[in-house]
């Protein structure tokens, strides 16, 4: 049977919602990220439980460690971002509710996305 | 209850089977782990958020964050998120493997299965051990 696509279409290879294998991709890179991330977030976790005020703002302010968390917190949001609008995709069935269920997901990653963000750069510059 | 066809949905057809027909395996408990350590995650950045704004807003907010999770109920959430964490990662490193083709293998799947359960239990174990002698409690 011959196929209805056109040339183009199959050379773009991007199918029906243009995306082609973009979520897939960056679910995997981010992935490949948060490991070390996530390792260096446990790690923060495991040295500073109960610490003091100073030494955990003094901890933060450090650039490295900074710029380590400013990372994490955008690799981990991003995947995090990507994987419930699967969830989603799979369970909430009805088009309105499953349009609004990944509106709200994306609002909810852009608010706890800028949130942590201005947090370590206000810790960092002040 | 009409179905998009118009046909009355208390049709003779049969229905395929849902997850309390079948027994219960590693494989597919882990499948099911991996979603809602994903999901418990995606709630769990809240806290997160919480204690970054805590640290950039001051000592009286960073008290109360302090308060909270360094109480029984607070530490226990921190458990179960470093071990969410640990097994959301080993997960995911399991689906590297089979990203490349490798490991579907029925035997390999079991022995994947296993160390995919049993890792991330000693490493949160071991994590909150190191905590603990941190703080100069052990």
């Amino acid at each position: 049977m011959s196929s209805m696509r056109t040339p183009l279409s199959r050379v773009r290879g991007l199918g029906s919602a243009k995306k082609g294998t973009e979520h897939f991709w960056l679910q995997r890179v981010t992935a490949l990220a948060n490991i070390p991330l996530m390792l260096f977030l446990i790690a923060t976790l495991v040295t500073h439980v109960g610490a003091d005020y100073e030494t955990m703002r003094g901890f933060i302010a450090n650039p490295i460690v900074s710029v380590v968390f400013l990372l994490l917190i955008c690799s981990a949001l991003w995947h995090m971002r990507l994987g419930l609008q699967i969830v989603i995709e799979d369970y909430v069935h009805g088009e309105f509710t499953k349009l609004l269920a990944i509106v709200v997901n994306n609002f909810f990653t852009l608010i706890i996305g800028v949130s942590c963000a201005l947090a370590v750069l206000k810790i960092a510059l002040s | 209850m009409v179905t998009q066809s118009g046909l009355p949905k208390t049709s003779t057809r049969p229905l395929s089977p849902h997850i309390q027909i079948y027994r219960w395996t590693l494989t597919m408990m882990l499948s099911i782990l991996h979603r809602a350590t994903g999901v418990a995650l995606y709630a769990g950045t809240v806290l997160l958020a919480w204690w970054l704004l805590a640290v950039a807003t001051g000592p009286e907010a960073y008290a109360v964050v302090q308060d909270i999770s360094g109480s029984w109920y607070g530490r226990l959430v921190l458990f179960g998120y470093t071990w969410a964490l640990f097994h959301h990662m080993f997960g995911g490193i399991r689906h590297f493997v089979w990203d490349t083709g490798r490991g579907f293998d029925l035997k390999v799947v079991e022995i994947l299965a296993r160390f995919t359960t049993i890792m991330p239990l000693i490493l949160t174990g071991l994590a909150w051990v190191l905590a603990y002698m941190y703080m100069g409690v052990l």
